[in-house]
This record gives C-alpha cells, structure tokens and sequence, in this order.
C-alpha cells in the first residue's frame, strides 16, 4: 500500500466530496471548512508517523535543559508531597481502612520516586521529551491499562450477575468484602473509570498530538497524569473491597481519593491545553473539542458532587455537606452527567478521530458537528433530574429534567448520525473490516439508548421502569453497546498502528469477538428488559379484591431465569474480550497476519513449489 | 452563513473554547440546583425529625459501608401500590439531616423508607445473619460477621461535630454525651439515668414521645456490636414523622 497514492485519490473524493455538499448548499469557498476532509486528516496522521520530521532526522529545536528539569522536578517534588503526607497520615491513621490506604499510597509514590530518580540519571544529556516525535509510549501504557481494567471490571460484573441468580452458592459469609454491596461499585467503577478512563486518556493523548501535530505538552506531566489516574482507581477499587466509600453512586471514593484525583485532573487538563496551545494546526481538530468538554465538565461535576468535610483528617470517613433533596439533584447532577461526559462526549471524540480514520472517509458533516456539540453539551447538564421522579424533589425540576431529557435525543442522534455516514462512500467496509463494523454498530447502540433514555424520563413511563432491571438494562445497552464496542474499536486501531502492523495478528478474531460480543449484549438487555417489565407490573398489580397482587419477593423470584440469562449475555462479552486481549497481546508481538504483511521480502521470494 | 464562520473564533482559540464549554456546561446546574437551597417550599413543615441518634448514626454508617443502598431504595413515591405496600410517600423533610442522602436508586430489595418497626429486632437478627432462613426466595447477601465486629465509637462525638458543622442541629449536651448516649441506647445493663437523659435529649430534639428505642437489638448482652447499630438504624428508619398532624393539602405541602 502506498500512502501518497492513497491519499492523493482519497484527496480528490474527499475534494469533491466537500465541493458537493458544502458549495452546492453554500456556495462557500472551500477554505471556509479547512480542518474537517479526510486529507487534513491523514495530514495530521500519517505524515508524521515515525516521528514529526521524519524518524531520522535529528531534531533542531534543543530544549533548555533547565525545561526539561523542571518538569521531571515538579512531578518530583508533588510526588513526594504526597509521599510524605501519607506516610504522616499512616503513622496517625485512626482506622485501619485509613492506614491501608495510606501505605499503599506511601509505597506507591515512593517508588514511583525511586523510579523519577534513576530514570532521570540515566538520561546523561539524551532529551527525554524530543519535540520531534510524537509521544507514543504513554499511549501504549494506556491501551494495557485499558484492557487490563477491561476484563477486571468484566469479570467482577459476571461474578456479581452470579450473586444474584445464585445467592446461596456465591455468597461467603466469612468473607464480607465479597457481598454485592461492595463489589457492585467495584464493577460499576472499574468498567466505567479505569477500563473508560483509561481508554480516554490514552485516546485523547493520541488523538491530540496527531490533530495538533506537536508532542504532548509538559514534559513529565502526561505519566504523571496516566500513572496518578491509575493510582486513583487503586485506590478507589481496594477502598470499596474494604467499605470504604461515600455510598454516593458512581463516586464512591472518600474525601482523600477525591482530592488526589481533583489534582490529576488539574494536570491533565492543563497537558490536554498545553499541547493545543502549541498545536501546528490553526483549528482545533472537532475530537478536541469533545475531549475538551469532557476534561472541564468532569472537573466541575466531581468537585461540586464531592464536596464533603472529614471527620478526622487521618480517618477515612467524611459526610457531605449537602443533605437530602439537595444532596440528592447535586448527585444525579452529577451521575447523569458522568454518563453524559465522561461516558458520550469523551466516546464522541473517539469516534470523530477513529472512525473517518479508519474509514478513510472525511467527516460527514461541519456544520452537523457544530451544532450538535454545543446543543449536546447545553441540554445535557439539565437532564439529572429525571432519575428523581416522582421523589421528594419538587416537580418544577422533575419536568424540567423530563423536558431537557426529551429534547437530548436531538443532539444525540446529531452525532449519531455525523459519525454513521461518515462512511458514506465506504459501506462496504461494514463487510470487509470487522473493526469498522464494531464500531458503527457502537453507534447504532448509541442510538438506540439515546432514544431510550428520554422514553424512560417520561413521567409517566419512569413510574414504571424506575428501580427496576429496566435500568440496568438501558445503561448496559449504553455501556456495553456504545462505550465498550468505541473502545474495543478504538484499541484495535490503536494497537495496530501504535506497534506499526500493517494488520492486526487475526481478523477471525475480531470478527469472533464482534459475533460473541454482539450477541451477549442482546442476551443481556432482552433478559433484562423483560425483568424490568415483568417486575414494574408486578408491584403495580391488584387482584379482584383490590388488594396488592404480589408480595416483594414473588416479584424477586420472577427474575430467576432472567438473572441466567443475563448472566450467561455477560459471560459472552468477557469471553469476547478476553479473545480482544489474546489478539492484542499477538499483534503487539507481531505475529499472525501482521508479520507475514509486515515482511515484505517473504512475499517476494519464490514460492516453493511442491516436487511433481 | 455567518454564523458557522463566527464558530472558528472558537476553534483557533483554545482558552475562548474552554470558557464557553464551562459557561454552557455551568448553566443548568445552577438553574435546577441552587433554588433548592433557598426556595422555601423544597422542604416541607413536619413535626418529629430529629437528628439521629449516636447509635443509629453509627448503624447508618454500617448500612453505608456495606452499600445496602446499591439495592435498597429509600424513598416512596406518591404511587397507589407503593403507598399501600410501604406506607405514606416519603418526605423531603424526612432525609433533611441525611449527609449524604439514601434515596437509592434500584430495588433488588424492597424500598426500607418505612421498615422501621415492621419487624422485630430477633428478626432482623436472622435475616442479615443468613436471609435465606426467614425468606427463601431471597437473594440478599448474608451479614453474619456484623455480629462479630465490635462497633468503633471512641470518636463519634467527632462525626456529631462534624454533622453540626454541616447544619444538623446537635446540641452541645448530645456531642457531650455522644458515647455515652450510645452505650445507653444498646446497653439494657446500662443506668436508667443516662437511658433517661438519651430519650429527654432526642424527644425534646424530635418534639415527641417514642421516637427513641431502647433495646439489645443483636440479643448478645456482652457487647456492642454492628448488628446492634444497623438494627436500631433500621428500626428507626421513617419512624419519626407525625403523619397525624401533617397536611399533605396544604398548598405549601403540595407536590
């Protein structure tokens, strides 16, 4: 495959592509939409694969020593900050839930201190942070972290499935740390946190460097913001284990992981700035703009929704400081949101880099693009109220979270449909790359739980499906459908380009993983759909005397086969998953497929024929 | 259309396109959130509420820890059958000293706004120490090493404080008294003049007779236990409100 040949002919298509739409619409000249058609794109991409200016040139830029010494010792010295407090914190720690945490803490920052050091002696003049290259080493880090994180989460989330159809089996009274209770936040953080956060992180590095054409800003600081991420959800994962949390979902970290994460997401905001800040390009690349969101909005949900004061500042336990009804909003404030930007805006930018990537096929539409993001990220925030109807939250906010959940299908359905006919021209891809398919059918989840969910913030309709499996099933679809098959989109593309193979190690097995995937969420969400409904009705149902129909637990052992088959539905993704990471794992080493593409000179040689 | 050329101020300057993020982002939040703190119908007028109890505190702080609310909800709607099945519609007023809230959000169990007093405490006992000896069916997880683990309370006078702090109107007496007040309330050995001072203390907080229970909730007389703190928790849940003086047609009431 020649790239320049490539280019030039996806050029001319996507040339008149955007002559097509844009000046037969507008007569605009084409200058106007400069950053958006696929040959920008591959501009931003391939050009500079092995290096900014080529891998062996030498670079002409010498950075000061005194810049590259002061990342390396401003990671240092916080680092060592929180070295310090902690070991203070664990010689003072009035619970033993506070003293694990705090030599964890202690231990983990130490070497990661005692690493800064001989790494940084070692370098003997050698510039760590070439502004030549590209960045690539963290992003590696980021796709194992994702994919370890992954079939965590997966795992622990299949093990609870069997608690609930199983109870007497899977359930250790002596070992209380295993109950649902704590191991239900255990899978709701490890999917969405560290196999989602992960993923974003080493996405938004990727994409942000290729987009802005530049390394990444600040040195040391990305590693810093990958490695004190995951110390986070260390942190976050052993506490739940433990009992440790605030019981508010989907943050239910205590005060001092939260403030540990605030100062990670400070830097990481400021690296995501930096590097556009230095940017070679004059526009900001629209995948950047929905990271962008998605940095700023998470940070101003996460602080608000974990205000919370300690009870002892070498204790674990803290309270909020809201109470009640407004504790309440400020929570579903922030939980409908992490779905809103951590789960769509950050997944929305994976899916405008990767998709006309690996398409290679321009944008479908600017303009599309524009409106979308700026409706999407407004209407968004006011949606939190529809998971509080009918509650104690006064009606005003019910109605106008229903209306604002309403109007969300709108801008949803916006991104949709700009990343769907993205392949426009390119559909029979759908057939021949099993990656594209994944991740066009993410879309069509995305569309349909976008749909779903301002169905279900009717009033109405809520009374009936809220508290019920109708939930879990909506944000599985959700999950499962749109985040999970983005991502595992997303690492298939990543791991081939980041280890430079022409292929990935099999195609069988992607396509394996996209049947048994594909499938299991349908197992999932039909078992789970029917529960919903099945037990919505049943709480609600009078008999002929008009006495309540059922008692709580008839409606708990209507589920039973449900529970199996979602169970089993679960058991599909993993395995799927688990088949992702084995050919990850190949394609990295460069077997399979990848190598025979990879040496040219094998093909070349006569083929050895068989003696007559 | 000059609007969509207007956007690429936007693109080309990153701080332009942080700022707007974070102001369009910010906007509905303070629209629904803040009028909650200052609108003065968000909470209604009852009488009973009091703040908990030492010992219901800490219970609550078990039921926390061992996330119960990941499948227990606490908050009935104003639903026909769910009236009927749980009881009256909960209150905003009723999760007012509730830092952090209960509401919950998923009923794999039933809803426990109102479970306080249905049960007896020997049943409680039994069904967290293994539920499938009382109902079947029951998919719950069992709670038995609660009755192993003696309760902390050296510092929850501290966790008092912290609460007033946050606008939970303990007096000085009860942050005086926490422990003291909690052995009272668990210990049936304890002296009748400090069981005495816990029940004046609250009542007077609460405005009402019975609102505070005195038992050994986990029937092990040698110590304080978690099981004794979730139990009295549990049985004090949706206890505290005079549904017979509260107007639910009051125009203010109405919801």
């Amino acid at each position: 495959m020649i790239p320049g040949k490539k280019c030039a002919i996806l050029n001319m298509a996507s040339s008149l592509f955007v002559a097509l739409v844009y000046e037969g619409a507008t007569a605009r000249p084409i200058r106007n939409y400069p950053y958006i058609t696929c040959a920008r794109l591959n501009a931003f991409c391939d050009q500079f694969e092995a290096g900014l200016k080529g891998a062996n040139s030498v670079s002409t830029i010498t950075k000061p020593r005194s810049s590259i010494a002061g990342s390396i010792a401003g990671v240092a010295t916080l680092v060592a900050i929180a070295c310090l407090g902690s070991l203070l914190i664990a010689a003072n720690a009035i619970d033993p839930m506070m003293e694990a945490h705090a030599w964890i803490f202690f231990f983990l920052t130490a070497f990661a201190l005692v690493t800064i050091g001989i790494w940084a002696g070692g370098l003997t003049g050698r510039d760590p942070f070439d502004e030549s290259f590209y960045e690539d080493m963290i992003v590696k880090f980021g796709v194992v972290a994702a994919m370890f994180w992954g079939i965590a989460g997966f795992l622990v989330g299949v093990i609870i499935a069997l608690q609930l159809t199983w109870p007497s089996i899977f359930y250790f009274p002596e070992f209380g740390w295993s109950n649902f209770g704590r191991l239900r936040p255990l899978h709701t953080s490890a999917v969405i946190f560290a196999f989602g956060g992960n993923v974003l992180i080493a996405t938004s590095f990727y994409v942000v460097q290729r987009t802005s054409r530049t390394r990444i800003a600040g040195g040391l600081w990305p590693w810093f913001v990958f490695w004190g991420y995951n110390l986070f959800i260390v942190i976050a994962g052993t506490g739940y284990l433990m009992g440790v949390t605030q019981s508010k979902e989907y943050a239910e970290p205590e005060w001092y992981a939260d403030l540990w994460l605030t100062i990670v997401w400070v830097a990481y905001l400021l690296v995501f700035l930096g590097t556009l800040w230095k940017r070679k390009e004059p526009h900001i690349y629209v995948a950047n703009w929905f990271y962008l969101s998605f940095i700023v909005t998470i940070a101003m949900l996460h602080i608000v929704n974990n205000l919370s004061i300690p009870v002892n500042l070498s204790g674990s336990k803290s309270y909020q400081l809201f109470s009640g009804v407004q504790d309440a909003l400020t929570q579903w404030w922030y939980g409908h949101n992490a779905v809103g930007f951590f789960l769509t805006t950050g997944f929305l930018a994976i899916m405008y880099y990767f998709i006309p990537k690996r398409a290679q096929r321009p944008v479908y539409s600017y303009r599309l693009s524009i409106v979308h993001f700026w409706s999407l990220i407004f209407i968004y925030i006011w949606a939190g109220p529809h998971h509080l109807h009918y509650t104690a939250l006064p009606q005003w906010a019910q109605t106008l979270g229903m209306t604002f959940s309403i109007m969300l299908w709108m801008p949803s359905w916006g991104g949709m449909i700009n990343g769907v006919m993205t392949l426009s021209g390119a559909w029979d891809k759908l057939r021949t790359d099993p990656v594209i398919r994944m991740m066009v059918v993410s879309l069509a989840f995305y569309g349909m739980s976008t749909f779903e969910g301002p169905l279900m913030s009717v009033r109405a309709v809520n009374a009936l499906s809220h508290y019920t499996e109708w939930g879990i099933a909506h944000v599985h679809s959700g999950s499962l459908g749109w985040v999970g098959f983005i991502s595992f989109g997303a690492l298939y593309c990543l791991t081939q380009w980041l280890w430079k193979r022409p292929a990935l190690y099999s195609k069988n097995l992607v396509e394996w993983h996209f049947w048994l995937a594909t499938i299991g969420i349908v197992f999932y969400i039909v078992a789970l759909y029917f529960a919903g409904i099945i037990e919505g009705l049943m709480w609600r149902a009078y008999n002929e005397y008009g006495f309540l129909e059922y008692s709580f637990i008839e409606t708990v052992d209507a589920k039973h086969i449900n529970y199996m088959i979602r169970m089993v539905g679960g058991g599909l993704y993993l395995t799927g998953a688990l088949i992702m990471a084995y050919n990850l794992v190949r394609t990295a080493l460069g077997h399979g497929e990848a190598a025979d593409v990879a040496s040219p000179e094998a093909s070349l040689a006569p083929a050895l024929q068989p003696a007559e | 259309m000059g609007l969509f050329q207007k956007h690429q101020a936007l693109e080309r300057h990153s701080l332009l396109l942080t700022v707007g993020i974070l102001v369009v982002v910010a906007i509905g939040g303070i629209v629904e959130i803040a009028p909650l703190f200052y609108l003065e119908n968000t909470i209604e007028k009852v009488q009973g509420m009091r703040p908990y109890t030492p010992l219901e505190l800490a219970g609550r702080n078990v039921y926390i820890r061992e996330g119960c609310y990941t499948c227990h909800s606490q908050m009935i709607r104003p639903l026909r059958d769910e009236v009927e099945r749980y009881g009256p519609y909960s209150l905003a007023a009723e999760s007012m000293y509730d830092h952090p809230f209960q509401w919950g959000s998923k009923r794999t169990g039933p809803d426990l706004a109102r479970v306080g007093g249905k049960y007896s405490n020997e049943w409680h006992l039994d069904h967290m120490t293994n539920p499938r000896s009382v109902v079947p069916e029951s998919i719950m997880p069992p709670y038995a090493f609660l009755s192993d683990n003696t309760l902390h309370i050296e510092n929850i006078a501290d966790h008092l404080k912290t609460l007033r702090f946050e606008g939970v109107p303990y007096t000085d007496d009860m942050i005086e008294n926490a422990k003291t007040d909690l052995i009272a309330q668990v210990d049936p050995n304890a002296d009748y003049d400090s069981q005495d001072a816990l029940v004046a203390r609250y009542e007077e907080a609460s405005g009402r007779k019975g609102t505070v229970t005195i038992g050994d909730f986990d029937g092990d007389r040698t110590r304080i236990t978690e099981m004794d703190a979730v139990i009295a928790y549990l049985q004090m849940t949706g206890t505290l409100v005079d549904f017979s003086t509260y107007e639910a047609d009051d125009l203010s009431n109405r919801r």
